[in-house]
């Protein structure tokens, strides 16, 4: 059978009975089964679990018609979670030797929701340990592949789940996004990544990185499938205190997109560059007004991020002290020893003020400077990543230029707003292009608007890596 | 360029409990300072008039209704299952004193 493309397809090929939920459950496994020990990007399948959700769904849709997708809008869509999101009786693993053979007695709420919707959930993906990355290589269980050119990265620190979109796989997968782990690896692999407004999806059972900036989203092929899982992951949580409903937003008849001259930065690639001012006039094409902004802190959103987040990172990993559950201490990898260290020494007596306070104090300049954006324009037009996927390997031995990957999307979590990663061509080299967009806090719709506006103009037709 | 020694390696490891080699060691100083020297370019960011921030929510003293939800609730079986050593119900950690001869 030929494995649908977008939740639409899906659903109409299950209610049509040109396939049930087990043959896609078939397929995709037959795929993973074929395909996978190259790619590397699931650590755990979840077989069984799999088809009896299958069989459910099946059930329902024998039993409910086309009634069964009211209730559950997500019924037969096919997803995979990134190692990070507890999945109860399935092994969790952060992708780090820490946690190994942990298996968690509890869902996380996103997990959960999307079963409830009537989610399949296929298996767990590999990632950077404890999200410490931006090319899938920290994982304590091998690199994942970029699936277009496999000598290439595919992106991190939610490699996994952005290598099994592109690969056909899995048709929705989540993700979270610290610095750009979700933007970034979309970007990387040619499919939709989603970073919603912090505090916007709750955070219940997602293993924490750093809580001040850590928010969970998703991937899928096409913006109207990001929207669907966000309408059912999004929401107040009784179990996490962070988080807030989204309050209605009017989006102007007459929008506007700001281009940020701070984002268009030395060094950046001049495919990636053209490929942006492309998509900018796509929306201009459209009617939508084009207006040059500045947003003058940009510059020093990667230090605010590296000072924070480490500092975040070292409190979170506190905990585990392999009483318990899982490993000692002993078997944390270098990266996670790395920012444990660092975010220790900038918390440490007597540097706490010098680094910890006046990263906070920058942190509000970034902010301002957003506000002072979003009272001109609805949303911003930047490049993700400086450059399209660089090889494996070429940065892996020099933590600093590896931190500088997330220069141009570390912004959008220090300030807590949403960010939207849209494929738009391929480089010279094959390798996936793309933009992304980023909106006021609480603007997802608006930025979806603005997402479908833009496939539907170009006439975006989802692709996989390979058949 | 600010400058992370092998002593605040050992110092910072011995805060975050964890053990490491003398060529680690190194490796960590080293790097640890080039990641500083370069954060340290925030100094010249002028936040004289600005206040620090932590979160960006703006949510305060959030509460729930304090029902009795079993689903919230782990039995003794759960909370166990992740630990290799756990003796009657308990988990077993490593004695904070040490005994004397006295």
């Amino acid at each position: 059978m030929e494995i649908p493309l977008t939740i639409k397809e899906t659903q109409e090929g299950l209610i049509k009975k040109k396939f049930s939920a087990v043959q896609l459950v078939d397929a995709y496994l037959a795929r993973i089964e074929k395909f996978d020990k190259d790619i590397n990007s699931f650590l755990t399948l979840s077989e069984e679990m799999a088809y009896l959700q299958a069989k459910e769904v099946d059930k329902k849709i024998e039993e409910l018609g086309e009634a069964a997708f009211d209730k559950n809008p997500l019924l037969g869509v096919v997803v995979a979670h990134k190692d990070l999101f507890l999945t109860k009786g399935l092994r969790t693993t952060a992708a780090s030797k820490v946690l190994e053979n942990f298996v968690p007695v509890y869902s996380a709420t996103v997990v959960k929701r999307l079963e409830d919707a009537g989610a399949i959930t296929l298996g767990k993906t590999n990632c950077d340990a404890w999200a410490h990355g931006a090319s899938g290589e920290n994982s304590d269980f091998g690199s994942t592949k970029n699936p277009w050119q496999k000598e290439y990265v595919p992106g991190g620190s939610s490699s996994g789940s952005a290598a099994a979109i592109s690969a056909q796989f899995s048709l929705i997968a989540t993700g979270t996004d610290t610095g750009g782990s979700i933007r970034q690896p979309a970007n990387f692999c040619g499919i939709v990544g989603f970073k919603p407004t912090y505090g916007v999806v709750p955070r219940y059972g997602v293993i924490a990185m750093a809580s001040s900036l850590d928010s969970v989203g998703h991937f899928g092929m096409t913006v109207d499938d990001v929207e669907k899982v966000f309408e059912v992951t999004k929401g107040e949580d009784e179990r996490d205190s962070t988080v807030k409903n989204i309050r209605s937003n009017k989006s102007n008849s007459k929008i506007k997109i700001g281009i940020p001259k701070e984002y268009f930065i030395k060094g950046l690639d001049s495919e990636v560059e053209k490929s942006v001012k492309e998509a900018a006039d796509i929306f201009k094409s459209q009617g939508i007004e084009l207006v040059n902004i500045s947003l003058p802190h940009t510059k020093y959103a990667i230090s605010v991020y590296y000072i924070v987040q480490p500092a975040e990172v070292s409190s979170n990993l506190g905990r585990y002290d392999g009483i318990r559950y899982g490993k000692n201490r002993d078997s944390f990898g270098d990266e996670a020893k790395r920012r444990i260290m660092l975010g220790t020494y900038v918390l440490s007596a007597g540097y706490y003020d010098a680094y910890y306070l006046k990263a906070q104090k920058v942190r509000s300049k970034i902010i301002e400077d957003f506000e002072d954006a979003f009272n001109k324009v609805d949303a911003i037009i930047a490049p993700v990543s400086p450059t399209p996927a660089f090889k494996l390997g070429e940065k892996a031995e020099d933590p600093l230029q590896m931190y500088l990957a997330d220069v141009l999307t570390a912004a959008a979590n220090v300030a807590g707003i949403p960010g939207l990663a849209i494929p738009s061509g391929f480089s010279s080299k094959g390798l996936p292009l793309g933009f992304q967009l980023m909106g006021a806090r609480f603007s997802e719709p608006t930025l979806f608007k603005l997402g479908k506006l833009y496939q539907r103009t170009v006439g975006w037709k989802p692709k996989i890596a390979f058949q | 360029m600010s400058k992370i020694s092998k002593k605040d390696v050992e110092h910072v490891a011995k805060l975050a409990k964890l053990k490491i080699t003398d060529s680690e060691i190194n490796k960590f100083s080293k790097q640890l300072s080039e990641i500083i020297s370069y954060v340290k370019e925030l100094d010249k960011a002028d936040t004289s008039n600005t206040d620090p921030t932590s979160q960006t929510i703006g949510l305060e003293n959030v509460s729930r209704q304090d029902n009795k939800n079993l689903e919230n609730v782990l039995s003794q079986d759960e909370a166990l299952s992740g630990t290799e050593t756990d003796h009657n119900g308990y988990f077993v950690v490593d004695a904070v004193f040490q005994p004397t001869n006295e």
